[in-house]
Formats: C-alpha cells, structure tokens, sequence
C-alpha cells in the first residue's frame, strides 16, 4: 500500500481521532435499525433449541421455577428472553413460580408479566368476582392465567446460593409468604404437593452475574438434581458453556443473539428480533474500527522505526 | 473471647456444611437448614447495614463539604424518597406490585438510569478497541482474529458474508464461532473453574481451621 506523505497524514489523523466521532457512529449504527424497523434472518444454534427442547418436553400442568437473577442494567439483553419464556410457558399451559435471588428480579418479571399482557392484545381484567383480586387474571393472546393457580410471585430472599440450598430441603422455609399479599403460600393452589426444590418439573434462571446460572448449577442440578436451563447476558454466558457440554445444563441462551434464536423458535419475534440488526451493525463498526485502528497504528510505527533508523 | 469466638463458629459452622454435603441425615442436615436461616437473616440485615453505612459516608462528605458533596446530597434525598415512598405510598406490602407509586419509581427513574449506565458501555467498548486492540504480538493477534470471529458469528452477518464469501460447510463463520466458544473457550473456562474451586477449597479450610484470621479484621 502506497505510504507517501498524505497517506501518512491520513493514518496520524486516523490514531487521533476525535472518539466522539466513534460515539457518533455507533450512535447511528444502533438507532437507525430501530427506526426503520430491518429485519435479519436468525439462525438457531443448538444450545438454544435445548432449551426451548427443555421447555416443550414438559407436559402441560408442569410446575416451572423462574429465578430472574438480574436487574435493569440487564434488561435489553434478558427481558426479550423472560417475556418469551412466559409466552412459551403460558401458550404450553406450564404453571410457573417467579423468585429472585436479586431484589430487582421479581421486579423484572411483573413488568415482563405487565407487558406480554398488554402487548399480546390481552388486558388487566378488573372485576371483583375473580378469584383473588381483578388483577391476578392475566390475559395473554389466547389464554387466561390466574395468580396462585397458573402463576404466583414468591419474591426476592437474600441469602444467594444458602437460598437455593434451603429450598432444595424446604420451599417454605426460603419462602413463607408470597410476595403480593404477603399470605401463606400454602393457601396458593399452585403450591400443592411443591415442598422441595426436586418437585419443581424445570427450573429456569435469567443470570447477569452472581448469584446465578453457576450457582443454581451448582447447589440445584449438582445436588438436588433438577433440570435447570439459563438465560445469560453475553458476557457472562462463555463462562457457564461448560455445564452446557457435561449436561448440567439443559439449554443455554446467550445475550441478545439466543433471546432472538428463542423468539425465532417459538414463532414469537419480538424485542430481541427486532434489534439484532443494531446489534449485528454495531459489532460490524466495532471491526471496521479495529481494522482501521491496526492498519493506521502498523503504517506509522513503520514510519517511525525508518525515521529512527 | 472476641476473637475465639467468632473463631469458634466459624468452625463448627464451616464443618457442618462440608460434612452435611456428604451426610444430608439428621443432625447434619437440620444444623446446616439452622445455619442457613441464620446465614439468610444475617444477609437481610447486612442490607440494612450496608444502607446505613452509605448514609453515614454521603452525610459526612456534605458535613466536611467535600469536592463531591453535591453528589451525596442526591444519594441521600434519593434513598429516603424510595424507601418512603416504598414502606408508607405503595400499598404496604404489595409495594413492588405493577401500578404502585413504589414501581412508577422503579420504572421511569430507576430503570432508565442502569439502562443508560450500561448503555454507555457500548460507546466505551468501540472507543477503547480502536484505541487499545492491536496486533502487536502472535498472542495478541490470535485474540484478535477469535474475537472478530465470534463477534461477527454471534450476528446472522457472519451467515451473511459465509455466504458471499462462498465458504464450504461446516467453515461459515458462525459455526468457526461456535467451535470457539464450545472447544477453546470451554477448555479455557473448566481450567479457570478448577483453578478457582481448588484455591475456596484451601481457602475455606485454612479458614474453618483458624489458620486464616484477616476476615475478622484487626492487626
């Protein structure tokens, strides 16, 4: 490549540039997608099609535990995920119970909850003669769930891993009282018969870090052997890819690339569709950049090693 | 006593776990579900404790109005709006609860702080990596080369250009991503596992022991 004097200039100019410029693209790179609306064909990548293996195998009238370790810092990346998890769960007729080893994870799923409801032409139905209360029917698309017989909210236990350690000898001890009405979870249908952590038919956890997949993986699946699969940010998922290979974990999502493989799945494309083209432009500029960056940084330290000589 | 004490648990605290992993019977078994109760309520109360902590360190930066007074000022007004808001506006118990003043909070000021916070990473990432990632040795160009692959292999772009690029099968980029994260990376991760549960196995025991004792602070 040609390295006369404006080459030259061009590459200094390049090492010097403003990164204000680099915000700008990125910028540009992640909102325009947004706003005209691309779509980009996905391809499924086994460890997804596990999980959602994982959840279909299930019968209906399964009883499923939804850990959402995470909080909104994580929420672009694993509230695609939790809101297709319900979807897939509520259209197979699985029953679910949410808990949260963080405190802003039951948090996260009432506004999954809150918005698979809203959006999928569904509405807070508000009249007294429900079982509990007007708010405890949710409609989603087609089907109805109640609170406390479909679904209940147990809430956040502090604790971490000694969380899922009590639960695996006794529910009731981790937690008493659900988290709505503070009642006795016994008077909830759902928890019928569900004493310990080896009732519950699958286990899914939504993890940004500790506590999370490496801890339910541990205490849950090593010791009290219950299937477990994993929704994780994308920084965080190389490390669980392990339990992926030995079978400790039945399924593994990974960022925003296994939220939209599971909506491509499940028929359901939604928010993390909709945005791997932000995603995929972004990465694509985050290369450019570096290429750029190398070539700049080799064609004048080449310069300056022949100016030394 | 204040230091043998603590000592004292710690041990038969530590001892139970270990030996009820094994034995889950009675009495191993009930001690280590007392422990853990303890553990957890010990952790309810650690919050509580490290709030309190943060109220003191804001209101003594603003009593010897320090260069970040300002900043502390805005922790303290926002821990009691939330937790008053939370304990006497918001239903009582239901407070998290959809609808709540407690969970307007959490969804128009607490949330669009973190999601800008992280957001920010973006930019920073692809500012640092043009600055910072270059090909100055063989290692680093390795890194370099598995990074571009499965960074592009994560994104259907790596399909995309697999294709123009006419790349045989089984050599697109998405599945060269996949045999790095499922053989190199995992290798890389079970050495690093292994490594960090042999280094809390001697650590808990020297620990459980009482040979190690800077946990409990002091000279």
């Amino acid at each position: 490549m040609s390295n006369g004097p404006f080459g030259q200039k061009l590459f200094q100019a390049l090492l010097r540039i403003d990164r204000r410029i680099i915000f700008l693209v990125i910028f540009l790179a992640l909102s325009i997608p947004i706003f005209l609306g691309l779509r980009i064909d996905i391809t499924v990548t086994q460890e997804v099609r596990l999980f959602y293996n994982s959840v279909e195998a299930l019968s209906s009238g399964s009883r499923v535990l939804l850990s959402f370790d995470y909080d909104p810092g994580s929420e672009p990346e694993l509230q695609p995920m939790a809101e297709t998890g319900f979807r897939h769960l509520i259209k197979n007729h699985i029953k679910f119970i949410i808990m949260g080893l963080w405190p802003q994870g039951p948090m996260q799923a009432n506004k999954a909850l809150t918005r698979i409801n809203e959006v999928d032409e569904g509405f807070l139905v508000d009249n007294g003669d429900t079982l509990y209360f007007g708010r405890d029917l949710l409609v989603v698309g087609p089907d109805t769930i109640r609170y406390g017989i479909d679904f209940i909210n147990l809430g956040f236990q502090a604790g971490n891993e000694l969380v899922i350690q009590r639960m695996g000898s006794s529910i009731r001890a981790a937690f008493a009282n659900d988290a709505r009405y503070g009642r006795p979870i016994d008077q909830f249908p759902i928890m019928n018969g569900l004493n310990k952590l080896s009732d519950f038919d699958l286990v899914i956890n939504w993890s940004a870090g500790y506590p999370g997949t490496v801890e339910w993986v541990q205490f849950a699946v090593d010791r009290f052997h219950v299937p477990c699969g994993a929704g994780n940010t994308a920084v965080q998922a190389p490390q669980v890819y392990p339990y992926l290979d030995t079978g400790q974990l039945s399924g593994l999502m990974g960022g925003m690339k296994g939220g939209a493989e599971y909506e491509q799945l499940t028929g359901m494309r939604a928010k993390a569709t909709m945005s791997m083209v932000s995603q995929t432009a972004a990465h694509i500029f985050v290369v450019l950049f570096i290429v750029i960056g190398n070539l700049a940084y080799f064609m004048t330290r080449g310069r300056k090693k022949e100016g030394r000589a | 006593m204040k230091r043998e004490i603590p000592l004292i648990l710690t041990a038969i605290v530590g001892l139970t776990f270990v030996v009820q992993f094994f034995v889950p019977h009675y009495p191993m078994g009930f001690l280590a579900d007392m422990f853990s109760d303890w553990f957890s309520i010990i952790a309810a109360a650690a919050i509580w404790l490290g709030a309190l902590n943060l109220m003191r360190v804001s209101a003594e930066k603003i009593y010897k109005r320090e260069k970040d007074r300002f900043y502390a000022g805005v922790t303290i007004a926002s821990f009691f709006l939330i937790v008053i808001i939370g304990f006497f506006f918001s239903g009582g118990r239901s407070f998290q609860e959809p609808g709540t003043r407690f969970d307007w909070l959490y969804i128009n000021i607490y949330t669009p702080l973190m999601a800008t916070m992280f957001a920010l990473l973006a930019f920073f990432v692809a500012s640092a990596s043009y600055r910072a990632f270059r090909a100055r040795n063989a290692q680093a160009t390795v890194l370099l080369l598995a990074a571009f692959v499965v960074m592009l292999g994560r994104t259907p772009f790596g399909d995309w250009i697999s294709n123009v690029l006419f790349l045989p099968e089984g050599w697109g980029i998405a599945n060269l991503s996949n045999i790095i994260m499922n053989y190199f990376n995992v290798a890389g991760q079970r050495a690093i596992m292994i490594g960090i549960a042999l280094g809390i196995v001697s650590t808990s025991l020297r620990i459980i022991l009482g040979i190690e004792r800077t946990y409990l602070g002091g000279d």
